[in-house]
């Protein structure tokens, strides 16, 4: 188990413990986190899972791949830091990871 | 009785993406009385899209598929029942009959019960080995058949038929293709779509028979070959049919819901009875974008719906009208669409399907009012978002790869 810290716009924090090996949008969606909506289940097929992670995070979780950064690229709200969160995998390396939620996912 | 009051009672049949769903959104929504969740098979509910792709693969597991954990229910005071069979509406009682004889009482019901496997009513159609894939079941059936050596025969060109093969070349196993049309995907993708994804299942390895009736299935106890209407017969290790999915509003109809192949919808999810709410591959529902009634298969619509739905019966605004869109992963090809093909007018080809790197738009007066993108998601997201806001598009930006789709959508 790995803690991530979940932020909502609004600043509610949801500390979620979420299995290493599953993604941290499947740790929001288990966990009924509002604000990560993930409506393809995490094919990486609709940004609707669109966080941004902590700046002090950001090299931890690596940089999008291709196919990731151009969904980002029309997804709302982008900024320098954001991911598609069911392409970030937990792991141990990732223990009090902190991702903070757009206003909207659509 | 106030909609959403403590003590309203609301008795979702169907425990899929769609009914799941929709118990999971009431809540969210602040839906403070009880959840009745009633499915049919033995598990809690979990996402299909992956049967015929990465789980069959061996890249997900069971745990993986959940919609939620199965914590969730009892967390959530929602009364999940397993294994269990709703099979009568009595709409003057406002209860819901079930399989072992007992009684639901509802104010709101909401129907998401789904869509079968068409079958074949063709001779061997009910041999060993012969599969379908609509639920958990089914794929964990296929997957155990499937592995080198073996020779899958897939009847149907369609999504699951070409996600299935791809799936059953990464295991090893042979797959041939049977279609009565003379292209795959003939029903739901154009012909340059149709093409791409032949070629492209043909260099790795799965085999195609167009042009193609399927007579009967061939053998003693287990299916061992499939006999064409030309006389030949495809020898074969199992064989699955994916012909397409037929709305299960039965028990809708025989309770007198207006139902037209699908369970008649509105914009809220309801159906004819204002008690009831119906969501997902059952109903068929207006598309405002297209201006006509449609049946959705697909995820994105089961959640639409759900949350109609479930904003319905707690008082919140009815979210905006999405794009209806799809996706599929075959092999190593990511193909996402959106909207729906209808009376097109004009087709452009962005990008070069020899690349494996394109996108199909489909026009209708200047407006595009569908993509189909393969291995192109800004073409996907920024078409999405022009058949949203209806907005006319330049053919010669368009058409033109160098040019960005945000400076065509500009």
């Amino acid at each position: 188990m790995t803690k991530i810290i979940y932020v909502e716009h609004n600043g509610t924090q949801h500390e979620i413990d979420v299995k290493v090996g599953l993604s941290v949008m499947e740790g929001a969606v288990k966990n009924s986190v509002p604000g990560i909506d993930a409506d393809c289940g995490g094919a990486c097929a609709c940004a609707t899972c669109h966080v941004y992670v902590d700046d002090a995070w950001v090299e931890k979780t690596g940089k999008p791949d291709e196919l990731e950064a151009s969904m980002l690229e029309f997804a709302e709200n982008v900024e320098p830091t954001s991911r598609l969160s069911c392409q970030i995998k937990v792991t141990d390396a990732l223990e009090g990871l902190t991702v903070k939620m757009p206003a909207s996912q659509h | 009785m106030t909609d959403g009051a403590v003590g309203a009672r609301v008795v979702i049949v169907g425990a899929g993406h769609a009914g799941g769903s929709a118990a999971a959104f009431l809540r969210q929504y602040g839906f403070a009385g009880a959840i009745t969740l009633i499915g049919e098979e033995p598990i809690a509910p979990y996402q299909r899209p992956p049967l015929s792709k990465a789980w069959l693969k061996g890249e997900a597991d069971a745990d993986a598929l959940m919609l939620k954990p199965e914590s969730y229910y009892s967390e959530h005071n929602v009364d999940l029942r397993l294994s269990a069979v709703a099979v009568a509406i009595d709409r003057a009682a406002r209860t819901v009959t079930l399989g072992d004889g007992g009684t639901v009482a509802y104010d709101h019901l909401i129907l998401a019960t789904g869509a079968r496997a068409r079958r074949l009513p063709i001779p061997g159609a009910t041999l060993g080995n012969m599969l379908e894939l609509r639920n958990a079941a089914d794929a964990e059936r296929v997957k155990a058949i499937l592995g080198p050596g073996k020779r899958l025969a897939i009847v149907g060109g369609g999504y699951i038929g070409l996600e299935v093969a791809a799936s059953a070349r990464a295991l090893g196993a042979e797959a041939v293709i049977i279609e009565r049309e003379a292209r795959v995907l003939a029903r739901v993708a154009c012909q340059p779509l149709s093409a791409f994804f032949q070629d492209y299942h043909s260099a790795r390895g799965v085999t195609f028979e167009l042009d193609a009736g399927v007579e009967a299935f061939e053998g003693e106890t287990n299916v061992t070959g499939v006999r064409l209407s030309d006389g030949r017969v495809l020898p074969c290790d199992a064989a699955l049919v994916g012909v397409g999915a037929v709305p299960n509003d039965e028990m809708a109809r025989a309770a007198g819901l207006a139902c037209d192949g699908g369970i008649v919808v509105d914009l809220a999810a309801r159906t004819s009875d204002p008690a009831i709410f119906a969501i997902g591959d059952v109903t068929r529902r207006p598309l405002p974008l297209y201006d006509r009634m449609h049946r959705l298969e697909s995820v994105p619509n089961a959640l639409e719906q759900a949350k109609q739905a479930a904003c319905a019966i707690t008082g919140k605004a009815a979210p905006a009208p999405e794009v209806p869109w799809f996706w599929s992963d075959q092999f190593d090809l990511k193909l996402q669409i959106a909207g729906l093909p209808f009376d097109v007018e004009e087709i452009v080809i962005r990008g070069n399907p020899a690349d494996a790197k394109f996108a199909v738009f489909h026009l209708k007066a200047g407006v595009i009012v569908a993509v189909e993108a393969v291995n192109a998601p800004p073409e996907f997201m920024m078409g999405k978002n022009l058949i949203g806001s209806r907005k006319p598009v330049s053919i010669d930006k368009l058409r033109n790869p160098t040019v960005s789709m945000k400076e065509v959508a500009a």
